[in-house]
């Protein structure tokens, strides 16, 4: 076990273990939202969420689509 | 049937709605459904983190299996951020290629920069984007954003939100009459009577927002705009009779007038 932090949309986050992409979904309580994610720059594709393993320092955007012109 | 063609598929609406400053989702829906518009705009910003993943999105007022969405990067101040967005925006709509690209200047004024939009429009085409881009109502741009490879040029009537009107109706008869994609106003409409004049002009369609948003009546405004768009249409394929100053014509017979 070793601690890891994320930055997610700007924020500083800590967590407990390491994780992937898919189990992080799941800690932010995003499950069942329509979501998309970028890590470090590149897209993490929702096929890839299980496979993709994050590490400390990683830069997350998770966003949604919202009303707007 | 004279139908708007975007990117190789039709659309029976001339009008294309932003979905923003609504005040809830249900007015948003009321409004776009008043509106007639096939195309709606959505932001993409940052998920508030923690909050309930059950609460309603906008994607259940507006089912993307009704409406064409289109993604837009409104806030991006540089090239490299309305690209970033816009391949999120990608990967949230399930491989959705038709997006609004527009690249913003100036936090006071929302103009455009250009040479950021040109930069920006360069990557996505190349991605395999289809662009709709947001630009300033320069002639010499708007053709250079179509040969790059753009759907739709997007020049603005007037800033953002400002509900001006059509302030330079010559630079944008240029441009229409120049371009072989279609040309749609985007920004700057106030009120029916500025809509039914950019269609009139002979731009393929509106795309407004605040116009209805900030009406008082939204959904009456709505409707207003869905007759406006499709009454400039009707009256620009008809083809207005010319102006005729200093010569007036009587409509009515000149003879048997009586006292005559």
């Amino acid at each position: 076990m070793k601690l890891i932090e994320l930055t997610i949309n700007g924020a500083a986050k800590r967590f407990p273990q390491s994780m992937n992409v898919a189990q992080l979904v799941v800690e932010l309580n995003l499950v069942g939202k329509r979501i998309a994610i970028e890590r470090n720059g590149d897209i993490v594709p929702r096929s890839q969420f299980e496979a993709v393993a994050l590490a400390s320092g990683d830069q997350l955007e998770i966003v949604v689509a919202v009303g707007g012109g | 049937m004279d139908n708007l063609n975007i990117a190789g598929r039709e659309y029976t609406s001339r009008l294309l709605v932003g979905t923003g400053k609504y005040q809830d989702f249900e007015q948003t829906r009321l409004a776009v459904e008043a509106s007639g518009a096939e195309i709606v705009t959505v932001a993409i910003r940052r998920t508030n983190i923690g909050q309930d993943a059950s609460q309603p999105s906008l994607l259940d007022a507006l089912p993307p299996s009704k409406y064409t969405y289109l993604p837009n990067t409104a806030g991006c101040y540089s090239a490299d951020d309305a690209v970033r967005t816009l391949r999120l925006a990608r990967e949230l709509l399930d491989g959705h290629e038709l997006v609004k690209l527009e690249v913003l200047g100036d936090p006071k004024s929302l103009y455009p920069n250009v040479i950021e939009t040109i930069k920006a429009a360069e990557v996505l085409i190349k991605e395999g984007f289809k662009v709709m881009v947001y630009t300033s109502d320069d002639p010499i741009i708007a053709k250079q954003l179509e040969q790059m490879g753009c759907v739709a040029v997007m020049p603005l009537a007037s800033l953002i939100g400002s509900g001006m009107g059509i302030l330079n109706p010559w630079n944008l008869q240029i441009i229409i009459n120049e371009a072989k994609v279609p040309v749609i106003v985007d920004a700057g409409v106030g009120t029916a009577s500025d809509a039914a004049i950019a269609m009139e002009l002979g731009c393929a369609g509106v795309l407004m927002n605040t116009a209805i948003a900030g009406a008082h009546n939204p959904v009456l405004m709505a409707s207003a705009m869905n007759k406006a768009v499709q009454a400039g249409r009707e009256a620009y394929l008809a083809g207005r009779m010319p102006k005729k100053i200093y010569t007036a014509s009587p409509s009515s017979p000149t003879s048997g007038v009586i006292g005559t």
